[in-house]
């Protein structure tokens, strides 16, 4: 049994490792220009991690194996170093190791949730509801109408509640389904939600941030690659939230320019 | 580990002064004679009801600062805060409630005397005890009249987020207060019996102080707040 | 309300009717055992409604025969509906939480050997016992009636995050009557929680026998009384936050409902609550809540590693300060459940960085039974196997908190799969393993009788190796990006995982079939095992020197006298290696031990 148990612990331990190694199931492409540090820092961790977790569970094999045979006569031995050895060896390794993954976790941290965004950043203005993201931009005058949450109307297609016959700001307003960004152009997302909470994660971009009803709260990034990826909603919001993403299309400053005539003239 | 024997301290049953000698090798609190018999854990064991009130109390403690930061939060954040003036009969019932501390002081000290023999410096123990369970009910009373004159003023549960809190505070307050008024009724009853111990007599007093520590405080923070 | 008269007449006469003695029961043996016959049931309710998510989640389409007679709007044609997948695993959260993994560890076993281990004849307050428990079986009954009413039990996860909890049935089937009862039975398993820890606490601090001070108390018993501090104040922090949660519904108050909210076009009638107000007051309970899972199963562990190591731990001190290490921080780092909720991004690293430390008082507990097995003298029976087991599940549970605890990582993982692999390994397997562990060890002093070793070991590894199939490839899920909570997985960068998902349903059926060799153990050993002596595994602590299964009074109206610090094994004792904690004998000094 002792062989078998300490046999079953290394082959899971290093079958555990193999996908991570090879990268079989990995975070998907990083297109944002902020992403290198979360990825740097995703693999230092999961390198400590591992080693961590290869070494005890390799440690404790190994006990088995050898300690779990009967040998008469023989006296218990003290670990080298006793009980003192370690909890030093505890404080000192994992201390230098989270400390060091905390301060350079922060600075990743710090680059997407504490730098304020660019003066010149697009604003783009996000709605989530149950179940579906609304994108808004605002227009040529480069400002957004106001809400009025008590005008809602799914059938009308007014989503924001915009009151286009008493707000010239409005006026000029585009509301899509989709979301397109011009890329290497930052952009200022401006989230609210109109009912519960909801998510916006967009894994390529490497953000994620829950919209609170109540708040109002914004997320700045710059994509780097043209593409087309989802936008998926991760903040349990009914039963539509597996169902509940849009596209974000991601598009030279041309074709922007373009699309967004485009929407314009649909409204 | 240690591996060497600590003879275990084996006071007499009324031997006290050894007991303190042996704390903390054997634990001060490990009463039980030589031979460990039953009779004498229950006669020499500390009174866990002593412990006991000291947990609860924490426990309503953590409780009602939950409920204060819940209405520090609400209110901070609010754009839909209205002010309310405190009906004034809630400072006449805290007067009530400060009366039943003092006359269950008296009640306490009364019993202890009845308890130790001194039977003709306290007859009736239990006077003292009716009067505080009905000044706890006068309490009970005059917060329901208060509650009452909000209705009257058309200030409901959900009316506002202050008369919500203000509903949720004194509703808890008042529930915690029951409690106490049970513990009483419970004390006299087993005093009538004269099974009463004299640690459920102080966990009670305890107990009721608590209450009108409380009352105070909620006072304070829903005069201040609402 | 400190009712000593019931303890004096419960030492005197054991209840001779049926009612008194095995249903209304003062004796904290039977209602320890009640807490077990709980757990026990709803981990069964628990495990099936996880076979039904994953089959739905591996072939959505996949018709389950008979599931139709759950519910007839939820599973049409026996297939779910995708609001009542959620509604199930609500339900699967909040059932394996609060009714396995904080009554099985923590209640059941506490209330069986607590008592024992420190040398008490009973708990000081029996009654407050017994309502502890059928307070808490109400509790569930009221959960399990949401099944039966309205259109069901609540959708909103067990963190019923607000709005989504509190607005009421617009926000979807079950957010009525389904979600007034999830907070009502909340609000009252509080109550039966908070009267179990005043018990716990007062029997650990007052009813010592002679010679148990506090450091000669078993760790299972330091485990019990650190869980029992914790879920004092964390329980009195959720109930008044569910009673809130109630009013937001029946009383149409706005504690937690925002103003402005439209929802199917309809502006609510809620204005200005704040909805981060109930994830603060949640997760001030909610995480503390797993340390109180995890805490009383590393004390089983520990006591039952050292019976079958045959020596005590390198340091009994450093385990029980690392408890409480842990039990201090766990209050400090809630927010890391919260890094994208919105919360302030400066207080995201405030609690990143405790998050980060609680590692250490968990790395000295792993260490420390590391190092403790050097030398030592493993006996390979079951329990000591599932200890093993829980060693190396909480080790790689463990190690995904390196990514959890960390913010930017956050940004990556919240929400996802990795989230659900990591506290299903560190919360809720290791627990169980603990549980298994403390039923194969305790089973002879509870029932009186051996369980079969030999099923218990097929048990054993069996479990160990399906937990790993299905719990390790989460993580992997969720490095990829797949979300959790979701009933099927539309998106197109989520199809290639399908397979994945596929292959943990495999092991999830498979493995909860295995749990049919434990169940026939358990009933066969119970009435048919083998009878157990008084100390069946040579070990030392005063469970072990009283009759299987005890007494009325736990050690016939004797109580015991405690010469020694709980754990010497290893040591010349008169009846071998080991000499109990009621031995009066001297034992040789030995100088590395010292």
């Amino acid at each position: 049994m002792a062989k078998l148990l300490a046999i079953t612990l290394i082959v899971i331990a290093i079958v555990s490792a193999i996908p991570i190694l090879r990268h079989t199931w990995w975070m998907p492409e990083d297109i944002s220009t902020h992403g290198h540090a979360i990825d740097e820092q995703m693999s230092e961790t999961m390198a400590e991690a591992g080693i961590s977790f290869l070494a005890s569970q390799f440690l404790l094999a190994l006990f088995i194996w050898q300690y779990a045979r009967p040998r008469p006569g023989e006296k218990i031995k003290k670990f080298p170093g006793g009980a003192m050895g370690l909890v030093i060896a505890a404080f000192l390794l994992v201390g230098t190791e989270v400390l060091a993954l905390g301060v350079f976790g922060m600075k990743a941290w710090a680059n997407v949730y504490l730098a304020p965004p660019a003066a010149d950043a697009l604003p783009v203005q996000v709605q989530a509801g149950q179940f579906a993201f609304y994108f808004r931009y605002p227009g040529p005058d480069g400002t957004f109408g106001p809400l009025h949450p008590d005008q809602i109307n799914e059938g009308n297609e007014n989503f924001f509640g915009l009151d286009t016959a008493h707000d010239p700001d409005s006026k000029d307003d585009i509301v899509t389904a989709e979301m397109a960004i011009p890329v290497n152009r930052e952009i200022h997302l401006l989230m609210h939600s109109k009912d519960v909470g909801h998510s916006f994660f967009v894994p390529q971009l490497r953000v994620q941030q829950d919209f609170v009803p109540g708040l109002d709260l914004s997320l700045h990034f710059t994509a780097a690659k043209t593409g087309r990826y989802e936008i998926v909603c991760t903040q349990l919001c009914g039963l539509g939230h597996y169902n509940m993403k849009a596209y974000l299309t991601v598009m030279s400053q041309a074709e922007f320019d373009d699309w967004l005539k485009k929407q314009a003239a649909l409204q | 580990m240690a591996t060497t024997i600590h003879p275990p301290a084996t006071p007499g049953i009324d031997d006290r002064s050894r007991l303190k000698a042996t704390s903390g090798n054997g634990g001060g609190r490990c009463l039980v004679p030589e031979g460990g018999t039953l009779r004498g854990v229950r006669d020499y064991a500390p009174p866990p009801s002593s412990t006991a009130i000291w947990v609860f109390v924490g426990a309503v403690c953590m409780t009602f600062a939950a409920l204060t930061s819940a209405l520090v939060v609400r209110k901070g954040g609010a754009l839909d805060w209205q002010h309310f003036t405190l009906p004034s009969i809630l400072y006449l019932n805290t007067v009530v409630l400060l009366a039943s501390s003092v006359t269950i002081e008296i009640a306490r000290r009364r019993v202890a005397t009845f308890m130790t023999g001194g039977r003709e410096a306290a007859s009736h123990p239990a006077r003292w005890l009716y009067i505080t369970l009905i000044l706890g009910l006068v309490f009970l009373a005059g917060q329901y009249v208060a509650w009452r004159q909000l209705y009257a003023q058309g200030l409901y549960l959900a009316t506002f987020p202050s008369s919500s809190f203000f509903y949720v505070f004194t509703a808890a307050h008042a529930l915690h207060l029951f409690g106490g008024l049970v513990g009483m009724a419970r004390v006299i009853r087993k005093l009538k019996l004269h099974v009463l111990r004299r640690s459920t007599l102080d966990a009670t007093v305890r107990y009721w102080h608590f209450m009108d520590v409380l009352w105070i405080y909620l006072l304070i923070l829903l005069w201040a707040k609402l | 309300m400190h009712d000593m008269s019931a303890q004096a007449h419960a030492a005197h006469h054991a209840p001779t009717g049926f009612i008194r003695k095995y249903v209304f029961s003062l004796d904290h043996k039977v209602i320890g055992k009640q807490y077990y016959g709980l757990a026990f049931f709803a981990a069964i309710i628990g495990m099936i409604l996880s076979w039904i998510m994953r089959v739905h989640l591996g072939w959505t389409n996949f018709a389950i025969p008979g599931l139709h007679l759950l519910s007839k709007n939820g599973a049409p044609g026996d297939i779910l509906t995708p609001e009542y997948y959620l509604q199930l695993m609500t339900m699967h959260g909040t059932i394996m939480v609060f009714f396995v993994l904080t009554t099985a560890p923590f209640a059941a076993f506490g209330n069986f050997f607590l008592p024992i281990q420190v040398g008490a004849e009973d708990m000081p307050f029996p009654r407050f016992n017994m309502m502890s428990f059928w307070v808490t079986f109400v509790s569930f009954l009221v959960m399990i009636a949401a099944f039966f009413v309205g259109d069901g039990p609540s959708l909103a996860g067990w963190t019923q995050y607000a709005p989504l909890s509190a607005v009421g049935p617009a926000a979807g089937p079950g957010q009525g009557m389904g979600e007034v009862l999830w907070a009502s039975s909340i609000a009252i398993f509080c109550v039966g929680q908070l009267l179990g820890s005043l018990n716990f606490i007062t029997t650990t601090l007052d009813m010592r026998t002679q010679g148990m001070s506090l450091w000669r108390m078993p760790l299972t018993t330091w485990a019990w009384f650190i869980t029992s501090v914790m879920g004092l104040t964390a329980f009195a922090v959720l109930m008044p936050a569910c009673i809130l949660l109630v009013l937001d519904h029946v009383a149409g108050t706005s504690f937690f409902v925002p103003s402005n909210l439209v929802i199917n076009d309809q502006l609510q009638p809620h204005s200005g609550g704040s909805t981060l107000l109930w994830q603060h007051l949640f997760w001030f309970f909610g995480h503390p809540e797993v340390y109180i899972a995890i805490v009383p199963a590393m004390g089983i562990v520990s006591h039952i590693l050292m019976a079958n190591i045959r020596r005590p731990l390198l340091s009994h001190r450093a385990l029980i300060y690392s408890m409480g290490a842990i039990a201090v921080l766990s209050y400090m780092v809630y927010g890391h459940h919260m890094f994208v909720s919105g919360m302030n991004p400066i207080s995201s690293i405030a609690f990143s960085f405790p998050t980060l430390v609680i590692t250490i008082p968990a790395t000295i507990i792993v260490l420390i039974w590391l190092g403790s097995l050097y030398g030592s003298k493993i006996r390979l029976n079951s329990a000591c196997l599932f200890s093993l087991g829980m060693i190396s599940m909480f080790i790689s549970g463990g190690v995904s908190g390196f990514f959890l605890a960390q913010p930017s990582l956050d940004i990556m993982l919240h929400a996802t799969y990795f989230v659900v692999g990591h506290f299903h390994f560190v919360m809720a397997v290791a627990a169980m393993f603990g549980i298994f562990a403390g039923t194969y060890f305790w089973f002879p002093k509870m029932y009186g009788r051996m369980m079969n070793e030999t099923l218990g070991k097929i048990h054993f590894i069996l479990t160990f190796i399906g937990a790993y199939c299905i719990f390790m490839p989460f993580h992997y899920l969720g490095m990829a990006g797949n979300v959790r909570r979701y009933q099927a997985f539309t998106d197109d960068y989520l199809q290639p995982l399908i397979p994945v998902h596929r292959f943990i349903t495999i092991a999830a059926v498979a493995t909860g079939a295995v749990q049919a060799i434990f169940l026939y153990n358990f009933i066969h050993s119970r009435f048919w095992g083998k009878p157990a002596p008084e100390n069946p595994w040579e070990a030392t602590s005063l469970e072990w020197s009283t009759t299987s299964p005890p007494p009325f009074d736990n050690f016939g109206g004797k109580l015991p006298v405690v010469y020694h610090d709980p754990y010497q094994y290893g040591v010349e004792g008169p009846a071998g290696d080991y000499v109990m904690q009621t031995d009066p004998t001297q034992i040789q000094l030995e100088s590395d031990e010292a």
